[in-house]
């Protein structure tokens, strides 16, 4: 049987085939909760009547929700969450240190190509993009994982999506991936997992990559993979906490259906409220005025989002009816951030800057949106109230987007609030 | 799982998801009751004042997508509904619900057929979805033998702590 890569990973760590439509049990390689998640998956661990997880050195609890703690229920959840992850020798890293789960882990090296990743957060797919199968649960099941080791998981079939043509330097892997949201629809991947492949991902960048896969989910799918190539290999490779085997699919694997872009023929493009499928190229939404921009999160707080940002707010000003907020995603990114000029390019041009956590994306805190207002947003999500009011609108384009609609005070593309000269630097990795 | 389930049905449409099923600004709990007084507010402010003890959601596609949480089956069971029957489900949320021991059933004919304030009956024992108001019956999809398997065990907990049992005795 020729596999794709969603199931020979789980053929790899399972003594089952992968074949698709298979519920198989999978060893899995590192698992993990965050602030929110934890408090749960410790009740159901503990009626488990378990005693200790599986390996400390591949459990983590990563507070990144509601921190720093924005009032006490969440200071009382999150302690819950830390003292589970002391108790128990796993991994865990206070605020100041940690960042947001799906930017931090692959940093750290506790993501790598050819893992299985299980975490208590629907991003966790973001992992993808290194060419691990990593998929998101809640609570009960991660305790699960956390007691045994294993979870189990029914072999996907899989949408191979492929690029073809060359990048502009306009063109960012968000625009990719909503550009997949408008064609299939929220559900286009419902119980499958995406597999992107083609020519044209070839130059992309790691950063855009994880954008993609962080939004698989999405797609309603189960994992967003990249194959192993060298870019994948020599980051993993300088960053790995443990060893690591990569995994390929097949030569001639049968693929559920195939999806094919031309990037030549793409645009920037822009989720209208309130469904990240209710996707349109930017020039075609008819300039919307806007109260807040955010640019960060896990789809999109990583240091090239960071600096897309930054390039396009050199020398300019924010909008005087709008706020700018942009949130690193790690202190990694962050501290370069800071060694580039970024930061200050962002307080100069009148943008606030935070330290990392998820804050706004899931209507936490650091951003709340009031009745009325409109939001663009770098995230994934846009549903009803995601960002606070049920009556607020939430608008999710890439970082250049965002950028440039905060100068405008409009939502506008990229290309008609920039010299056309920033974008030759994106052009290249 | 219980004998069967018999109430009066809320109808909503398609890609319900968790952020609306229960509103992130409530995850600072993860109890059952307290989760149950907010669900569903950002689509409907009114459900909860107005939902009965045993009432049964009904969803289009991709019921429960978005976000994983656990909080969101829980909600539903707070809120006082016996069950939800859907057209399909989001992948973490169809997990979740099996493991927090909400019930729930696919069953596209079925979901289509009901209005709110229509009488449901689900009878899992024999499969079949019931719409009393209609007078209409129809088959539900049933779950892998692998699940049902899970279920008639009581759900994951129980599974996980036969499993380390198993595991004790094998050491």
């Amino acid at each position: 049987m020729k596999r794709t890569l969603a199931s020979a990973i789980i053929a790899a760590h399972s003594s089952e085939k992968g074949v698709e439509g298979e519920i198989c049990r999978v060893k899995v390689d590192f698992a993990f909760a965050n602030d929110i998640t934890a408090a749960p998956a410790v009740e159901s661990f503990r009626e488990m009547g378990a005693k200790k997880v599986f390996d400390p050195r591949r459990c983590a609890v990563l507070p990144d929700h509601f921190t720093p703690n924005k009032d006490i229920a969440s200071a009382e959840q999150t302690k819950r969450g830390k003292e589970f992850a002391r108790e128990q020798g796993m991994l865990y890293w206070e605020v100041g240190r940690v960042g947001i789960e799906h930017a931090f882990l692959p940093e750290k090296g506790y993501i790598l190509p050819g893992d299985i990743i299980i975490g208590a957060d629907s991003h966790t797919c973001s992992g993808g993009a290194l060419g691990a199968l990593a998929s998101g649960v809640g609570s009960t099941d991660l305790a699960a994982v956390w007691a045994l080791g294993e979870t189990w998981m029914k072999v996907p079939s899989t949408v191979r999506v492929e690029y073809t043509g060359s990048r502009p330097g306009w063109l960012t892997g968000k625009d990719m991936i909503l550009s997949l949201l408008g064609r299939i629809g929220v559900q286009g991947a419902r119980y499958m997992a995406l597999e992107f492949g083609g020519e044209g991902i070839a130059s992309l960048p790691l950063d855009d990559r994880f954008t993609m896969a962080n939004m698989a989910v999405e797609c309603g799918a189960k994992a967003g993979l990249f194959l192993p190539d060298e870019k994948i290999l020599a980051y993993a490779g300088e960053r790995a906490a443990r060893n690591f085997t990569p995994v390929y699919p097949d030569e001639g694997a049968a693929y559920g259906r195939t999806e094919r872009f031309s990037l030549d023929a793409m645009e920037p493009a822009a989720a209208m409220p309130h469904s990240p499928d209710n996707v349109k190229p930017v020039r075609e939404c008819g300039s919307p005025k806007i109260d807040q921009v955010f640019i960060g999160s896990c789809t999109n707080g990583r240091l090239r989002d960071i600096a897309a940002a930054a390039k396009m707010l050199e020398g300019k000003q924010v909008h005087p009816d709008v706020r700018c907020i942009v949130i690193p995603a790690t202190y990694e990114v962050y501290n370069q951030a800071m060694e580039r000029g970024y930061l200050k390019v962002f307080t100069e041009a009148g943008a606030v800057v935070c330290t990392p956590t998820c804050g706004p994306c899931l209507g936490g805190h650091m951003g709340i949106l009031a009745a009325g207002e409109r939001c663009v947003s770098t995230s994934n999500r846009n549903f009803v109230g995601r960002m606070g009011s049920p009556k607020s609108e939430l608008i999710l384009a890439s970082p250049f987007t965002a950028a440039a609609s905060a100068i405008t005070g409009r939502l506008t593309d990229p290309r008609d609030a920039a010299d056309e000269k920033i974008f030759a630097y994106f052009e290249e990795e | 799982m219980a004998g069967s389930y018999e109430g009066t049905v809320w109808k909503f449409g398609d890609h319900i998801d968790t952020d609306v099923i229960i509103p992130a600004r409530y995850l600072v709990s993860s109890d059952e009751k307290e989760l149950g007084k907010h669900c569903m507010e950002d689509i409907d402010r009114d459900f909860v004042s107005k939902v009965s003890p045993g009432d049964i959601i009904v969803g289009g596609e991709n019921f429960g997508c978005g976000s994983s949480r656990e909080h969101a089956p829980l909600a539903i069971k707070g809120a006082g509904c016996s069950c939800v029957i859907a057209a399909s489900f989001a992948r973490i949320f169809f997990r979740n619900s099996i493991n927090v021991g909400l019930p729930i059933f696919e069953c596209p004919e079925g979901a289509a057929s009901f209005e709110t304030g229509d009488v449901g009956r689900v009878d899992p024992a024999a499969g079949t979805i019931e719409n009393v108001t209609k007078g209409l019956t129809f088959t539900i999809v049933p779950f892998s033998p692998f699940l049902q398997r899970l279920i008639a065990l009581g759900g994951l907990i129980p599974w996980v702590r036969e499993e380390l049992e198993a595991r004790r005795k094998g050491a």
